[in-house]
Formats: C-alpha cells, sequence, structure tokens
C-alpha cells in the first residue's frame, strides 16, 4: 500500500473547514442564545401587566429613533438573526452531511452491535442536536405566524401584544405546543453552548471543561425555564 | 470460561460482511483479549476454515497497531487501554461478545477485522512534523523548554495513531488524533515557525479524507487509550482561527 | 578445543574489516567520512535506494537519504511505518552530553559500552557511536521529541543499566516511541515531498544479487499477495533484531529474520547469532496462550527487592512468609551490587533459584520484586509517581494488586546482539547490501547496554549510513538490471515457488505450533545457561522439527488475499534455520562472555569465564548451501584503547 498524499487540488478551502464551519455555527449559535436571553427578559414583563408589556413591545419598535426610522432597530435585529440562522442552518446541514459521510449515513449508530447504542459517555443533548433543530425551526415558523404575522390565533385575535399572548396561553395544548418547543430548546443549548464555547477555543482543560457544561446547563435551564414561566402564569391565571 | 463470539468476516474490501458466531471453550481470565482470538484462530487452521484476520504486533500498548470494536466500543469496555491489553477477566463465563473492525469511511474494510489507517499518515504528510534537516541542528540546550509546556507537549505526544478517536466518534471524526499533533509541535518553541501551516495544512487534510467535524460529543477521548483530553480540540480550533487571523 | 562441534561446521578464512582508516580513534570517523566520495546533488535524483525497515535506523536513514535528494524506497510489514518496533522501547537513549558535569565523555560512553559487550565488540565502531550519539539529541530535540526536562526548562537525564554517569535521555516510559515518531515525520514529510516512496504492509522475502552486487528486492504486497520486484542501486537492511526465534520474547508479534536470513542465504554473512540478551525484568509466563512477554522497566530494580522462598515449594501467600524464610538472592550472593547486578548476572541468578524449585506463580517460573520495604520507607504516594505506570500496566496483565502482593518477575529474551556482519562503513559482505540498526552485529559484542540500541539505531541512520552509501553510490551506475533481469525473475519465482509450497503441503500442524515448539527447544538449551549436550541435542531436535515443517505444516487460504498464517509460515521457516546457526555458534564458542553463558566454563562463584586467548574474535558465518554445513570466518578482535578485563559484579 503507498501511502503518499495525492494531488491535493480537491482539498476543501479552509473557509470550508470542519472547524471554520463549527465556528461559524457556534457564533451564530450564541447570538441566538444572546436573543433569546433579551426575548425571555421581554416575555418576563407579562407578569407587569398589560401596560408594560405593551409599551414595551411598542418601544422595542421605536428604538433608535430618530436615527432609525419606525421599527428599525427592530429590523436590524431581524437581519442579525436572519443571518445568524442561516449561517447556523447553512453549516449545520454541511457538517451534518459530512458526518454522515464519514460514517456511511449511520453516525453513533454504526456499529452491528446494539450493546453500546448510548456510547460510553454522551450526553442525551448531544443527540438530539439535529432533530432538535429541525424541531426548532418548525416551532419557530408556527411563533412567527402565531405572534408576528398574526396568521393563526388561537384564543382570539388582537392588536394588542398582550392579549395575544394571554388568549393563546389559556389553552392547554397552545400551553403544551410551547413546552415541548422549550424543552428542544433546553436540550439544544445544554449541549450548543457548552459546544460552541468549546468549538471557539474556551475548553483549556479538564476542569474547564467541567465548567462549560455546567454553565450551559445554567443557561439552558434558565431559558427553558424563563420562558416557560409566562405560559404556565397565564394557564394557572396568575396573570391577567 | 466459555465465550461465544459474534465477528465481523469479510473477505476483502469489495466483498459484503456479515457477523458470525464462534465459540470458544476454557478461556482463561489470564489470556488477553487477542489472546483467545488466537486460541479461536488455532481451533479454525485445524478444522480448515480461513482464520479470522485482525491487526496487531507490539502487543503491550503502544504500537497502536491493534484496535477492535468490542461490544460496541472501540478498545472495548476498560478504560485507558489498547485492545491488546484488554485480559478476558473482565469479561464473564458465558458471554456473548461482539467484535467489529473500525467503522469509517477513509477506514476501509481491508479484510475481516482489518481496516487501512493510511489517511493518518497523509494527514501527518501535509503538516504534522518541524522541518529540521539531519545535521543541521543547534545544541540540544540551546533553547530551554519550560517544564510545563514540555510536560504537556509530552502528554499530547503519546498519541498512538490507533484510530479509536474516530471509531468511537459519532461524526467518524479525527480532530482528536489532529489535534495531539499539532499540540505536541505547536506546545514547544522549535514547532512555531510552521504553526499556522500546520495547523491549516493538516486540518485540510483531514477534510479532505473524509473524516466528519467535530461536535464536541467527547466519544473519542473517552475511547482513547491513552487519554488524549478533550481540550486539545478546543486548542485545534484556536490555532486554525488564529492562523487564518494571522493570514489577512 | 571444538571436536565434537567440529561436523557442524566447516572453518572458512578469516576476515578483516579494512574500511576503519589506519589513523588514532578520536580521528578514524572524521578521517572516513573525508575519504568518502560524494555525489553531485544534481546526480543523486538518478541514484536509487531500497531501504527496509522504518524503526529507528531504517526511518532515520530514508528520511535522511530522501531529504539529501535520493530517490528511495521504503518497506515495512506494519500499516504504518511508525508502528515498527522501536516505538517499545522504554527506558530510553544513552549519549555522551556530559550535561551533567559528572564526568562522562565520549570516551568513557565508548569504555562503557565496549566493558558491557565484555569485550566483544569491534572498537572503532563503538567509538564512533559514541562520537555520533552527541548530535543524534541535537538531531532529536530540533524534531520536537519531547525529551524529559527539569525545571528550568532543560533536558533531564537519569542513570541507567549500572553505569556511574547519568548520560541517559528519556521520555517518561515511552523513549522509543517519541524517537520513532521524530524519525517518522521527518520521513513523512519526504513522502510528501516525493523523495521518499513508502510501502507499507509489504514483506521482503528475498534479495536481488546481480553480478555480485545487492540490486534490489522481491517483496510481498501483504493486501493483494502480489509478489513485487523492486530494483535500486543499493539496498539498506534496517529490519530489526530476531527475538523471536524463541517464539516468547518482548518483541512485536511481527519481529522476524527473514529479511537478514534470506539475505544471508544470498551471501551475506551472520555474526555471532547466539548472542542474546535475557531481560530479567519481564512479567511471567501465565500459561500455554501466551502470545509474547511484557517488559518491565528495569529501573524497578531500583527500589524493589528480590527474593524467593528460602525453602522449594513454598506456597504460602507471599506475606506470610516470615523474613527470616526469604531468600533475597542477589543481595546474598552481589553484596556490592545487591538487586542492581547486570542484566545477564540478574537473569542467571533468578533461573538457578527457579530450577532449585523455589520458584514463585504458575509453573515455579518467577521471583518475587517486592515492594513493600520500599513503600514503608518512601510512602505509597512516592512509589505511585516513580512507578505508577508500571504498576498499573503489571495489575492489567495479572489481574493482581502490586502495591499489596510482591510482583512477581522471571526473565525473557529481549534483544539480539547478533545479525549481519558490516564492515566499518555498515556494508554487508555482499556489496551494495548495508545493514543498520539492530539487524547487524556491529556495536554492542556479547551484550549491549541498556539504552545504547536506540542510540545505535538513530547514529547508523541519520548520521552513519547516509555519507557511506553514498561513497558506495559514488560508483554507479553499475550496469543495467531491471526488473526483467533473469536473476531478478528467478529471485521472484523462487519467493512464488516457496509460497507455493507452504500452501500446497495442507498437513495438520499449525504454523504457531511449529514456532511454540521451536521456541521451547530454543529457550531450553539455547538460552540463559547452554552446554554442550544440550546445543548438541537441540541442533538434532531442530532439524527435525524442520523436517516435520516441511512435511505437515497447515497453511490455509490462499495467496491472493491478506493471509496472516501465509506470512507466519514464511518467518517460522526462516526462524528454525536460524536457530540452528545460533546452536552451532553457541556449541563452537566454547568460553562464556555477556549473553552467552556455557555451563562448562565459568567460575567457581557461578560467573561467566571468558576465553580471550582463543575466543577474541567475531564468528562471522557463511551459508553453506541447504543441507550443508555453515563456514566460520573469524574475524579478530583488536584492541588497542582498551585492555580486556574480567568482569566482577561482587
Ligand atoms: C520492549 C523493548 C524495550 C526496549 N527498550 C530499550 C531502551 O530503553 N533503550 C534502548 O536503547 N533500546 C531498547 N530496546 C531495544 C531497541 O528498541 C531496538 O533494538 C531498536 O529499536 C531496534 O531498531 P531497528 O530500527 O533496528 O529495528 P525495528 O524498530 O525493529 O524496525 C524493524 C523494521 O523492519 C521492518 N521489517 C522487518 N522485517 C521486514 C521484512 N521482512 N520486510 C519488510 N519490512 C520488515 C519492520 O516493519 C520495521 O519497520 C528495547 C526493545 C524492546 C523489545
Ligand atoms: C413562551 C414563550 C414565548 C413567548 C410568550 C413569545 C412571545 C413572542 C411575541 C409576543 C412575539 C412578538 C413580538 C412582536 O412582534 O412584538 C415574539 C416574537 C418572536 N419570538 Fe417569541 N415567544 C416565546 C418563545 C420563543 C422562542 C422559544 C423562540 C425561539 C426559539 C422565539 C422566537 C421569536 C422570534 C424569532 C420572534 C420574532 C421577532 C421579530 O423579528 O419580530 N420565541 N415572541
Ligand atoms: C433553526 C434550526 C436549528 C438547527 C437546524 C440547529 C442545528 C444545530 C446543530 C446541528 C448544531 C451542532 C450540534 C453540535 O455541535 O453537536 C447546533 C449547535 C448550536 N445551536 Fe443550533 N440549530 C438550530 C437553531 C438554533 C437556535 C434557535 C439556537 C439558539 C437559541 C441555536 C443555538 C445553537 C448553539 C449555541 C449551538 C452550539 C454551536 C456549536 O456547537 O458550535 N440553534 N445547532
Ligand atoms: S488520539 Fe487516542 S484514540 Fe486517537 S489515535 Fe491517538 S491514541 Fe488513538
Ligand atoms: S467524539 Fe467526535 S464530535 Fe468531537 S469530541 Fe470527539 S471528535
Ligand atoms: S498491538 Fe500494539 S498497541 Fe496493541
Amino acid at each position: 500500500m503507498a501511502t503518499r498524499t495525492e494531488n491535493s487540488t480537491s482539498r476543501i478551502p479552509v473557509w470550508r473547514s470542519t472547524v471554520v464551519l463549527k465556528a461559524a455555527m457556534a457564533v451564530s449559535g450564541l447570538v441566538l442564545v444572546g436573543y433569546l436571553l433579551a426575548h425571555m427578559y421581554g416575555n418576563l414583563k407579562v407578569f407587569a401587566g398589560q401596560e408594560a408589556f405593551d409599551e414595551y413591545a411598542h418601544h422595542l419598535r421605536e428604538l433608535g429613533e430618530p436615527m432609525l426610522p419606525y421599527a428599525g432597530a427592530l429590523w436590524i435585529i431581524r437581519v442579525v438573526l436572519l443571518a445568524a440562522i442561516g449561517a447556523h442552518i447553512y453549516s449545520a446541514v454541511t457538517l451534518w452531511r459530512r458526518s454522515r459521510a464519514a460514517t456511511g449515513g449511520q453516525g453513533g449508530n454504526r456499529y452491528a452491535s446494539s450493546k453500546a447504542k448510548r456510547g460510553s459517555q454522551r450526553s442525551y443533548a448531544s443527540f438530539t442536536m439535529r432533530w432538535g433543530g429541525v424541531v426548532i425551526v418548525l416551532f419557530v415558523i408556527y411563533h412567527l405566524m402565531h405572534f408576528t404575522w398574526n396568521t393563526v390565533a388561537p384564543g382570539g385575535a388582537s392588536d394588542s401584544p398582550y392579549e395575544r399572548v394571554v388568549n393563546g396561553f389559556e389553552i392547554w395544548w397552545v400551553v403544551l405546543s410551547y413546552t415541548i418547543a422549550l424543552l428542544a430548546v433546553g436540550f439544544h443549548l445544554r449541549h450548543g453552548v457548552w459546544a460552541s464555547l468549546a468549538s471557539l477555543g474556551a475548553n483549556t482543560s479538564p476542569r474547564r471543561r467541567r465548567q462549560l457544561n455546567i454553565l450551559a446547563t445554567v443557561v439552558a435551564a434558565v431559558i427553558t425555564v424563563g420562558f416557560l414561566l409566562p405560559p404556565f402564569g397565564i394557564f394557572f391565571g396568575l396573570v391577567g | 470460561m466459555n465465550i461465544t463470539l459474534r465477528i465481523w468476516r469479510q473477505k476483502n474490501s469489495d466483498a459484503p460482511g456479515a457477523m458470525q458466531t464462534y465459540q470458544v471453550a476454557d478461556v482463561s481470565p489470564d489470556m488477553s483479549f487477542l489472546e483467545m482470538l488466537d486460541v479461536l484462530n488455532e481451533q479454525l487452521t485445524v478444522a480448515g476454515d480461513d482464520p479470522i484476520a485482525f491487526d496487531s504486533d507490539c502487543r503491550e500498548g503502544i504500537c497502536g497497531m491493534c484496535g477492535l470494536v468490542i461490544n460496541g466500543l472501540a478498545h472495548g469496555p476498560n478504560d485507558m487501554v489498547t485492545t491488546c491489553q484488554l485480559h478476558m477477566r473482565s469479561f464473564s463465563d458465558g458471554d456473548v461478545i461482539d467484535v467489529e473492525p473500525w467503522r469509517a469511511q477513509p477506514f476501509t474494510v481491508i479484510k475481516d477485522l482489518i481496516v487501512d489507517r493510511s489517511s493518518f499518515d497523509r494527514i501527518i504528510q501535509a503538516g504534522g512534523y518541524i522541518s529540521a534537516p539531519t545535521g543541521t541542528a543547534p545544541d540540544a540546550h540551546a533553547a530551554p523548554v519550560p517544564k510545563a509546556d514540555a510536560d504537556a507537549a509530552f502528554d499530547a505526544a503519546t498519541c498512538i495513531g490507533c484510530g479509536a478517536c474516530v471509531a468511537a466518534c459519532p461524526n467518524g471524526s479525527a480532530s482528536l488524533f489532529v489535534a495531539a499533533k499539532i499540540t505536541h509541535l505547536g506546545l514547544l518553541p522549535q514547532g512555531q515557525p510552521e504553526r499556522d501551516s500546520r495547523a491549516l495544512d493538516m486540518l485540510a487534510q483531514h477534510d479532505h479524507e473524509g473524516f466528519g467535524g467535530c461536535t464536541q460529543i467527547g466519544e473519542c477521548t473517552a475511547a482513547c487509550p491513552k487519554g488524549i483530553q478533550l481540550d486539545l480540540i478546543s486548542r485545534m480550533n484556536r490555532d486554525v482561527l488564529g492562523a487564518l487571523s494571522h493570514r489577512r | 578445543m571444538s571436536v565434537t562441534s567440529q561436523p557442524f561446521y566447516t572453518d572458512g578464512e578469516p576476515i578483516a574489516d579494512t574500511k576503519a582508516p589506519e589513523v588514532p580513534m578520536s580521528q578514524k570517523w572524521d578521517q572516513r567520512r573525508f575519504d568518502a566520495k560524494l555525489v553531485n546533488p544534481t546526480n543523486r535524483r538518478k541514484r536509487s535506494v531500497i531501504i527496509v525497515g522504518t524503526g529507528l535506523a531504517g526511518g532515520a536513514a530514508a528520511a535522511t537519504l530522501g531529504e539529501a535528494g535520493y530517490h528511495v524506497k521504503n518497506f515495512c510489514y506494519q500499516d504504518s511505518p511508525r508502528r515498527a518496533h522501536s516505538i517499545a522501547a522504554q527506558g530510553g537513549i544513552n549519549a555522551a552530553k556530559n550535561y551533567r558535569n559528572d564526568g562522562d565523555s565520549i570516551h568513557r560512553l565508548f569504555y562503557d559500552t565496549v566493558k558491557g559487550g565484555d569485550y566483544r565488540s569491534r572498537e572503532s565502531n563503538v567509538y564512533r557511536l559514541a562520537q555520533t550519539s552527541v548530535e543524534i539529541i541535537d538531531q532529536c530535540v530540533a524534531q520536537g521529541v519531547p525529551f524529559a526536562r527539569e525545571y528550568g526548562g532543560l533536558l533531564d537525564n537519569r542513570s541507567f543499566g549500572g553505569v556511574q554517569v547519568s548520560r541517559t535521555f528519556y521520555a517518561r516510559g515511552q523513549t522509543g516511541q517519541q524517537l520513532l515518531i521524530g524519525a517518522y515525520q521527518a520521513l513523512e514529510r519526504q513522502i510528501a515531498a516525493g523523495t521518499v516512496e513508502m510501502h507499507t504492509r509489504h514483506e521482503m522475502l528475498d534479495v536481488i544479487v546481480i553480478d555480485g552486487r545487492a540490486r534490489g528486492i522481491v517483496a510481498r504486497d501483504m493486501v493483494t499477495g502480489e509478489v513485487e520486484t523492486h530494483m535500486a542501486d543499493a539496498v539498506v537492511l534496517g529490519t530489526g533484531g530476531y527475538g523471536n526465534v524463541f517464539f516468547l520474547s518482548t518483541n512485536a508479534m511481527g519481529c522476524n529474520v527473514t529479511a537478514s536470513w534470506r539475505a544471508h542465504r544470498k551471501g551475506a554473512y551472520f555474526s555471532n547469532p547466539c548472542y542474546t540478551q535475557i531481560h530479567p525484568t519481564c512479567i511471567p509466563v501465565s500459561g500455554d496462550h501466551q502470545s509474547k512477554l511484557t517488559l518491565m522497566s528495569e529501573s524497578l530494580r531500583n527500589d524493589g527487592r528480590i527474593w524467593v522462598p528460602r525453602d522449594g515449594d513454598d506456597k504460602r501467600d507471599p506475606r506470610q512468609i516470615p523474613e527470616s524464610e526469604r531468600d533475597y538472592y542477589l543481595e546474598r550472593r552481589y553484596p556490592a551490587f545487591g538487586n542492581l547486578v547486570p542484566r545477564d548476572v540478574a537473569s542467571r541468578a533468578a533461573k538457578q533459584v527457579c530450577d532449585e524449585g523455589r520458584g514463585v506463580g504458575p509453573g515455579g517460573r518467577g521471583v518475587y520484586l517486592d515492594f513493600a520495604d520500599a513503600i514503608e520507607r518512601m510512602g505509597r504516594e512516592t512509589v505511585e509517581a516513580k512507578y505508577g505506570n508500571l504498576f498499573d500496566m503489571y495489575a492489567q496483565i495479572t489481574g493482581e494488586n502490586p502495591y499489596e502482593t510482591p510482583m512477581r518477575i522471571y526473565p525473557a529474551v529481549h534483544y539480539t546482539m547478533g545479525g549481519l556482519w558490516v564492515d566499518y562503513d555498515l556494508q554487508s559482505s555482499v556489496p551494495g547490501l548495508f545493514v543498520i540498526g539492530e539487524a547487524n552485529f556491529s556495536d554492542h559484542g556479547a551484550n549491549r547496554l541498556g539504552a545504547s540500541a536506540l542510540m545505535q539505531g538513530l547514529a547508523d541512520g541519520y548520521f552513519v549510513l547516509p555519507p557511506m552509501l553514498s561513497h558506495y553510490l559514488a560508483e554507479a551506475p553499475f550496469g543495467e538490471a531491471g526488473a526483467d533481469h533473469p536473476e531478478a525473475v528467478a529471485t521472484a519465482d523462487g519467493v512464488r515457488a516457496r509460497i507455493e509450497t507452504f500452501l500446497s503441503i495442507d498437513g495438520s500442524r499449525t504454523v504457531d505450533s511449529f514456532h511454540r515448539e521451536l521456541g521451547h527447544i530454543m529457550w531450553e538449551y539455547c538460552g540463559m545457561e547452554r552446554t554442550k549436550e544440550g546445543l548438541t541435542k537441540a541442533i538434532g531436535l531442530i532439524r527435525e522439527l524442520r523436517e516435520e515443517f516441511w512435511r505437515d505444516v497447515k497453511v490455509s487460504g490462499v495467496n491472493e488475499e491478506l493471509n496472516q498464517t501465509l506470512e507466519r509460515a514464511g518467518r517460522v521457516a526462516d526462524f528454525i534455520e536460524l536457530g540452528e546457526l545460533m546452536c552451532i555458534d553457541a556449541l563452537h564458542r566454547e568460553e562464556s562472555c555477556g549473553g552467552h553463558f556455557r555451563a562448562e566454563h565459568q567460575t567457581e562463584e557461578g560467573e561467566a569465564l571468558r576465553d580471550d586467548e582463543n575466543f577474541a574474535y567475531v564468528a562471522a558465518w557463511e551459508f553453506g548451501g541447504d543441507g550443508g554445513s555453515p563456514i566460520l570466518h573469524k574475524e579478530d578482535l583488536v584492541y588497542t584503547e582498551i585492555e580486556m578485563k574480567q568482569r566482577s559484579y561482587k
């Protein structure tokens, strides 16, 4: 067997290398995490009553005026979010395809033995990144239809964002759907936050690895619980 | 003890393979796993059957030649050991043990449990060295190396190139192997001049060979018989991203 | 004198190595390099070299010659050059750097090596080795070999193998691996540059000799079974040692003598085959299934105490045996050196107590290496820090906890000092065939010092072979010799015919069973202690075994695919032939020296008794043809720098 490197013309350029794609995924993922933290904070205003919440939604649109036109800042946020989601999905899909190609399309299930299907140490969260991500995308579309485009209005439409939210979360299956989505988000972030930081170089020792994993668990838990407070609060009549 | 083995048999890289069942009786707990396979092979040979092909050489955990996926785990159930150092006392009488080759697209099965790992050599060719022509070296004491760096470089250099990290990784990534080499050389003063190009070139070859990317799952480090740590992958990423920023 | 052994061989002309220049010892190498012819850089590309082996010797040579611009073809039987058996070396590598300022010098390393070799090595080669050692360390550090360092950032040294200076450089317990990876990386760099063409999973099965010069090899592609012919201007063998003739040894499973033996059959002299080194601290055999033995670093003898029960057949748990009923036999017999006597002395003493029926463990083949005192003296933590990895390895293999019960150790074959005869230029008796590393006989005499094999491999590969090979190649071209040359075709056909024979015998015994039997014979009669009767008997047994092998071996499968049984069959067939020559060599050498201990030749205290009067020579054996007897050529060993002395470790 001769082991000489063959001509390397078909090499993958560095900006599409696994490491750079992963960095893009990490940065975009962290941007999305940042957005979620802010969004969660906003949502919690629902407990402060209709006025505060509607004021806040309105204020979002006036942010930056008069330097920016009405809703300008919101649009900037939207563009950043879209770019992040685009980059995130592009790199996720590219890496996903490469990883499938590297494993005969079977990933961690490529061995005939069924005795170690869960590997030796991997977390449940790490299994669900890709399909979890798809669940999140489907959720976000549904969520946008619900609150942003107003194409669906379970519980009744309204001009007041506050009312839309309260109307929606009085229905059990709306709460349930959001709960499922947020569990997906939670799992995604449990592995995602650790992985993004490690991929960007923050994992510097076995001890740091443990710390980053704790941080990821905390972030995931805060986001999941923080988002779920309003729906459950509304459902159990603590709001409004 | 009596052991039942389910072993992957495959005539060559083109032929399809399948698991086949064998019995081995009177296995001593002092036998190594490979010695148990030796015994089975003696039986098969005498019976006129084709013995099971598997790689091994040093049989003391240092050459990196051996490597089997045992019960779904690369190098078997024990921590920090190669397949050749796994002993039958880790199993019990009556066990059914599954034995398979490393699997990853770049690791073609050559026969039975033997795979082609020449991709690792090509990754080294791409830049896993320090260019030091014979006879031109300065005195060994010319450049002192802080002990902490020397020790960390050594820890990385203990990688035996066995490929268990790839076999264990759900993405079929060889990141741990590449990272170990990049770290070993990148921590030493001698390794600095080529540090950027080494990281970029080795990574490019890694991707070109068809290994997957790392998503920080950590199965590799759990399977690694030399305990190469996951933070080396983070370090490799820093080196790659750093090299990109220097390029401008 | 050697009346009964006479029929086993015939005497040939004495030989002399005339290549070392007649100048003072310290100038010989400089002078030789200066005298050597050079090859113009633009011509180098036209000169091709085949290098078999990718260990420290072969790998370093291939990298260096590739870098110099020659066209190199490199071969190994493993799947990667990085896995050559050099990788398993643990302890360290010597170099006369005198970084410790403890009185070391080139001359002292030279002296220690000659003395360690029991005055059976060639002075000029050893001197050069000591000189070159200094450059090796520089080279390796430049390549990034992570040697152990001290807090100041400088290289650490330890003393090794009973010498009084600290000159051993090491990388924890993996020195061989780190050095080999350095050479491997340099080699891969040349492969990428296109100067070296690498052929892994290829086994060399013969050399092609045309008009008296080595011009190529026949190798089998171990994946496809194809028998290939490779031609070049010169052939280099760096194929390692042949300790596996004993079946059980610390060598890797694939280590073999095939390359050397095939070259021997083509005219290369085989020197001192009987000089084998037995290492005292290996993990004992646990049963018939055992496939190889594992070495534990000799450093364990620094703190562990070796003992056996005073009375035979003592089956008690070692911890139950009171001090008064223990025999710390090394401390008793060698009060000055105690547990630190040289390898051969320690090994033989262990065999003796086991022969007396006082051995411990399965089969009574083991002695205790006890750390109880050390743990009490230094504390468990210190012991753990110093020896933890060795203890873990022991526990892994034996399933016993060495912190609690004493370890059991037993000697095992470890290194072979004999090998193909080479001159000062490392050229064998076949022009154009060079031999480097453990495969040659040159530097270690009858016994090798610890940490000197790695040094020799790298010295040969990086520094000695390249200029000497260039000198030879400066004479090229040597005439047309393509793969279609009748001699090349005949050699390849011979290889094919032999493979065909293996596959067609279809007998009833497996290859391994023959190998195991050969190993038993060798260990019993040509091992740590040899006698005239034993060796004579062994020769008879080996001849019978050989006959049975060719009649009754069972090799399944076909040639045209990966066939590990076939690979082993060829190796074992060669080992059988080598085994016979080893016994003949041991029988003819009517003295004890280094690793060769003849029971008839010992002092009253049971120490080795050399006979410098009659045996201060290298025995270089010429192949006498199948069925013929080997021909003995003697190269007299003349000592000008060092006076021959009897060793004493009392
Ligand atoms: C367990 C152990 C520990 C040791 N520790 C030390 C130590 O601490 N210090 C020290 O100085 N020495 C030590 N030694 C000895 C030392 O490691 C060896 O002598 C030395 O490494 C041999 O190097 P080499 O290059 O000559 O051969 P090897 O490294 O054995 O290489 C042989 C090469 O030849 C190839 N080859 C062989 N036959 C064929 C064939 N027919 N066709 C194709 N290729 C072939 C192989 O593939 C391999 O690449 C130790 C040895 C052992 C076994
Ligand atoms: C219970 C939890 C949630 C509530 C109550 C909630 C509420 C809202 C509301 C009211 C809006 C409309 C804001 C406006 O247009 O003024 C909105 C927009 C949005 N939400 Fe949520 N949301 C929740 C969870 C999530 C989650 C989990 C995600 C993402 C994973 C998400 C992503 C978005 C996005 C992308 C927008 C559109 C922002 C824009 O561009 O206008 N939301 N959400
Ligand atoms: C839109 C659909 C999404 C898909 C298909 C998707 C997919 C993925 C995939 C495949 C990974 C890599 C998994 C791994 O490293 O193991 C990943 C990582 C990550 N995702 Fe998502 N994701 C999506 C949405 C999101 C959202 C909305 C967020 C933010 C809240 C997010 C945050 C992250 C983070 C932080 C990471 C870690 C980045 C890294 O591993 O480097 N993702 N995602
Ligand atoms: S990193 Fe570990 S598992 Fe991977 S090749 Fe190296 S030693 Fe083997
Ligand atoms: S298991 Fe695979 S995903 Fe990364 S952390 Fe290890 S290479
Ligand atoms: S055979 Fe060498 S590491 Fe297992």
